[in-house]
């Protein structure tokens, strides 16, 4: 009713930019809605070409593929639980070290540390995840398994190697490269990753919760004990869930270190292969068949257990951001 | 009453005939509702937002009187599970209409917020940001714009030095004189104040309500607030709303000297709230 | 009453030496952790540092039992990967950040997308350089450097889009608001406003993301494999520092285990490098 003449024509002039503007915003939104879609497409893709490549070891040795410890590239026989044996144990070695010195960490810098020094450690640490994975893996094989060798491997085997039942555990040749020197250098690997997490859970609960059992007379440790550990509980398992996630498919720091045989021995000292492993040693050399196929089927399985453990850490991570009311 | 102090009768009477004359509303608000997912905020409103005049909505906090703003431009319209319905015509279009154009509607029905929102840019940029969504300049005709608009917000002296400083290096009462300006500079209808001075000192806050009195020759504005001698001050018309309803709207000389409602009297008194 | 004093003095002294013992121990955690980081730098330093020299710069790998030789295409063939690998993967992980965190709210496969991100971050790098291969040099019949940059950008994606999608959401809403209230289309909202202001936070995600990918190697062995000479061609066989460091730590040859040592200390200064720079920008828009 009020419309003004010029009102009238700047709004025909307004029309067509609006229309522009439109089709504009549709082409952005396609746009970065297809950026977002490639990381779906990638694991999509990847799930796809892994069961592909694999399909012929598959229908050659079947189920059975994942339970025989049977690796003869001149016989054409593979089984790949060799690798994923090694997988599997150098992984919970490093978990079983790397889990208490990381809650020490956390715990170090969110509730002990003063607080001036609180920013360069907790920066060290990320360095610590930041070096990359080749440079612990050179680590490894000419400073740490010579030392460890030397050192610790004939310590261990003269004390815990003693024991019954475990005993044979810690038995053999302290060669210093092997399944426990895997471990180690992953644990080492993954303590960083694992501690960083834990720290940011902790940081998550609510002063008031700590002050006041610190007001009933509770010690530091008992407030971890009884009041962190149990409100950050789902965040700290999550936590070390991603650490076991990384050391599943680390490759390089346990290739230097595992000593690549493909074998499964008792003794921890012997060397042996993980999945990671077997597929940077071999698979630049593999014919393509049953030996290409094979390696494509444990990748497979490094995949699908590692995409496992990984989205079960989330799951649990995801629990402890809703308890902080934010996402992140 | 102190408020009433405030005010010049005798001149704002000569206004009252024109101003409810029906033929000069800028916005008519018809029936509207207003829903946060299950939540009932606005109830039944409806009133007339007089061209360029100054309307203020005020009310205790979480009467509605900000969401009531926000459907005026469309503004809930960013967020999912909020939904108006009625109607609010502008123009003779109803803008709640689903075939309204957003970004269109809001080049017509400009808004300037609680906080300033200065742009990451350079103030000069700040300005032009708007400007060139609609409508292509030349370089003369934009440093002229922008000059004319930072001037209309009486920013301009202060600015004029270093129109390619960062818009966040101003203080914030510049900074919200800057954000007027950049609504001003796109030649909108109706300007929506949302508190624009609460988070202001008092010398701004002085600034701004000289700014908004200058501002409604040539624009009718709407401005909530939460401070009453705000609303006495600078507006002629006044909402007063309390959980979600309209309780009492009428010319704000007549509101503040004799409210026909006892919660509104309550309210303005500051009995409550 | 002076009985029960006791004994409660007796129960906060127990309580307190568990106190201390347990705090011990987490000291010595603390202590573990920053010696083994020290004892790695130090290493690498001592002997990276030993085989450094000029040929390093100038001089292509050495064949095997040559001596001398230097890092030179290995050093070139990295930057040609990681670059192509940046300039790729930070407009999509840009934009899929963009989209998740300014259409997320009302889209339905932003939570998908999230997740599979997170998942992604973490998944195991060597099955990226699988499926490479198997998309790529499968096809092409032959390894390149464009298969190298490829795995490194499908790295390298999530890291930016996790990022830059956390960075945004830090932008408050009323700026957006007030783009929007000015009529400006979301593109134009999202790009030149919130983007903008959330500028230096995105930064830090690319640096973090090239600080990944520069030290990846396990992809890279079955993609770009390796080349002992001087070569700019992506399309062909490239060399990279982090398969040389690879081949040549785990030969016999003196010169070339020196050569990894050198190409490892030049990959970790660069990492950790782009980590302090990925701080200091991020630092200085929270001052702003």
């Amino acid at each position: 009713m009020i419309a003004s003449s010029s009102s009238q024509k700047s709004s025909i002039r307004n029309d067509k930019t609006s229309k522009v503007q439109r089709i504009q915003d549709g082409a952005f939104l396609v746009v970065s809605q297809l950026s977002a879609l490639v990381v779906l497409i990638v694991l999509l893709g990847i799930i796809i070409s892994l069961i592909i490549n694999a399909l012929p070891a598959l229908k050659e040795f079947g189920v059975g593929f994942f339970f025989s410890a049977d690796w003869d590239v001149n016989k054409q026989k593979f089984g790949g639980l060799i690798s994923i044996y090694g997988t599997l144990v150098s992984s919970f070695i490093a978990l079983i070290i790397a889990t208490p010195l990381s809650f020490g960490i956390a715990l170090f810098l969110t509730e002990i540390c003063p607080i001036r020094l609180r920013r360069p450690l907790g920066i060290a640490v990320e360095l610590l995840a930041a070096v990359p994975s080749i440079i612990y893996g050179m680590f490894g094989l000419f400073v740490f398994a010579p030392f460890f060798a030397e050192h610790i491997e004939p310590a261990l085997s003269s004390t815990l190697g003693k024991l019954p039942y475990i005993g044979v555990l810690f038995s053999g040749a302290p060669n210093g490269i092997g399944m426990l020197c895997a471990g180690l250098i992953l644990a080492l690997m993954i303590l960083p990753f694992i501690a960083a997490v834990m720290r940011d859970v902790f940081d998550i609960v609510p002063p008031v919760l700590k002050e006041s059992a610190y007001g009933l007379g509770c010690t530091t440790w008992e407030v971890a004990r009884h009041i962190i550990l149990p409100y950050t509980k789902a965040g700290v398992v999550g936590g070390i869930m991603l650490g076991l996630g990384r050391a599943l498919g680390e490759t390089m720091a346990v290739t230097f270190v595992i000593g690549n045989a493909q074998r499964i021995l008792p003794s921890l000292f012997a060397p042996g292969s993980s999945i990671a492993s077997t597929l940077a040693n071999q698979f630049g050399e593999a014919e393509p068949g049953l030996h290409f196929s094979s390696l494509f089927a444990l990748g497979l399985a490094l995949f699908v257990i590692t995409v496992t453990i990984l989205s079960l850490a989330k799951l649990m991570l995801k629990q402890m951001e809703k308890k902080q009311g934010t996402k992140s | 009453m102190a408020i009433k102090l405030d005010i010049k009768t005798d001149e704002k009477s000569n206004f009252t005939a024109s101003r409810l004359n029906s033929s000069t509303n800028a916005l008519e608000i018809r029936d509207l509702n207003f829903y946060y997912g299950g939540y009932h905020a606005l109830k039944n409103i409806s009133f007339d937002i007089a061209h360029r005049q100054v309307t203020a909505f005020i009310g205790p906090s979480g009467c509605g009187k900000s969401t009531l703003l926000r459907t005026l431009n469309r503004m809930y319209d960013l967020y999912p599970n909020q939904v108006a319905t009625g109607e609010i015509n502008f123009h003779g279009e109803n803008i709640l209409n689903p075939k309204q154009d957003l970004n269109l509607l809001r080049s017509r029905i400009g808004m300037v917020f609680q906080k300033p929102t200065p742009f990451p840019m350079s103030i000069y940029e700040n300005i032009a940001f708007g400007v060139r969504l609609y409508e292509k300049l030349s370089k003369a005709e934009m440093d002229d714009r922008v000059e004319w608009a930072l001037s209309k917000a009486a920013i301009w002296t202060e600015v004029k030095d270093k129109l390619n400083q960062s818009g966040l290096s101003l203080s914030g009462g510049q900074q919200q004189r800057l954000c007027i300006a950049r609504v001003i500079a796109n030649k909108p209808d109706i300007l929506l104040l949302d508190e624009p001075t609460s988070a202001l000192d008092p010398i701004s806050t002085g600034k701004i309500e000289e700014l908004i009195h200058h501002l409604k020759e040539e624009y009718t504005i709407a401005i909530v607030t939460h401070n009453m001698q705000q609303a006495a001050r600078c507006s002629d018309f006044t909402a007063y709303m309390y959980l979600g309803e309209l309780i009492e709207f009428g010319i704000t000389d007549e509101i503040f000297i004799k409210p026909q409602r006892k919660e509104t009297e309550d309210y303005i008194t500051g009995r409550f709230g | 009453m002076s009985d029960a004093l006791t004994l409660k003095k007796a129960i906060l002294a127990n309580r307190k030496r568990t106190n201390n013992f347990a705090l011990a121990l987490c000291m010595v955690a603390m202590m573990i952790g920053m010696f083994f980081l020290l004892w790695i730098l130090s290493i690498l330093f001592i002997k990276g540092f030993s085989s450094v020299n000029w040929a390093m710069f100038t001089a292509s790998t050495p064949a095997a039992g040559t001596a001398g030789g230097g890092l030179q295409n290995a050093i070139v063939g990295s930057l040609l990967m990681v670059g192509s690998c940046t300039l790729i993967s930070t407009p999509i992980g840009v934009l899929a950040g963009i989209y998740l965190s300014e259409y997320g709210n009302k889209s339905r496969i932003a939570p998908i997308t999230r997740f599979v991100t997170d998942i992604m971050l973490s998944a195991p790098s060597i099955v990226i350089g699988l499926f490479v291969y198997a998309l790529v040099v499968a096809q092409a019949q032959h390894f390149s450097g464009w298969a190298g940059s490829m795995a490194l950008t499908l790295i390298a994606i999530p890291v930016v889009v996790r990022t830059t999608e956390n960075m945004l959401q830090l932008v408050p809403g009323s700026l957006r608001e007030a783009g929007y209230a000015l009529g400006a289309p979301k593109w134009k909202v999202s790009l030149m406003i919130v983007l903008r202001a959330a500028k230096s936070g995105v930064m830090t995600g690319v640096l973090l993301a090239l600080a990944r990918v520069s030290g990846e190697t396990a992809p890279l062995l079955f993609t770009a494999l390796n080349n002992q000479f001087y070569s700019m061609n992506m399309n062909a066989p490239i060399a990279n520092l982090p398969v040389v460091i690879f081949q040549f730590a785990m030969s016999p040859y003196d010169n070339w285990v020196g050569l990894a040592w050198a190409g490892a200390l030049l990959i970790t200064l660069g990492v950790l490098s782009l980590n302090i720079l990925a701080r200091v920008f991020f630092r200085d828009k929270n001052k702003g």
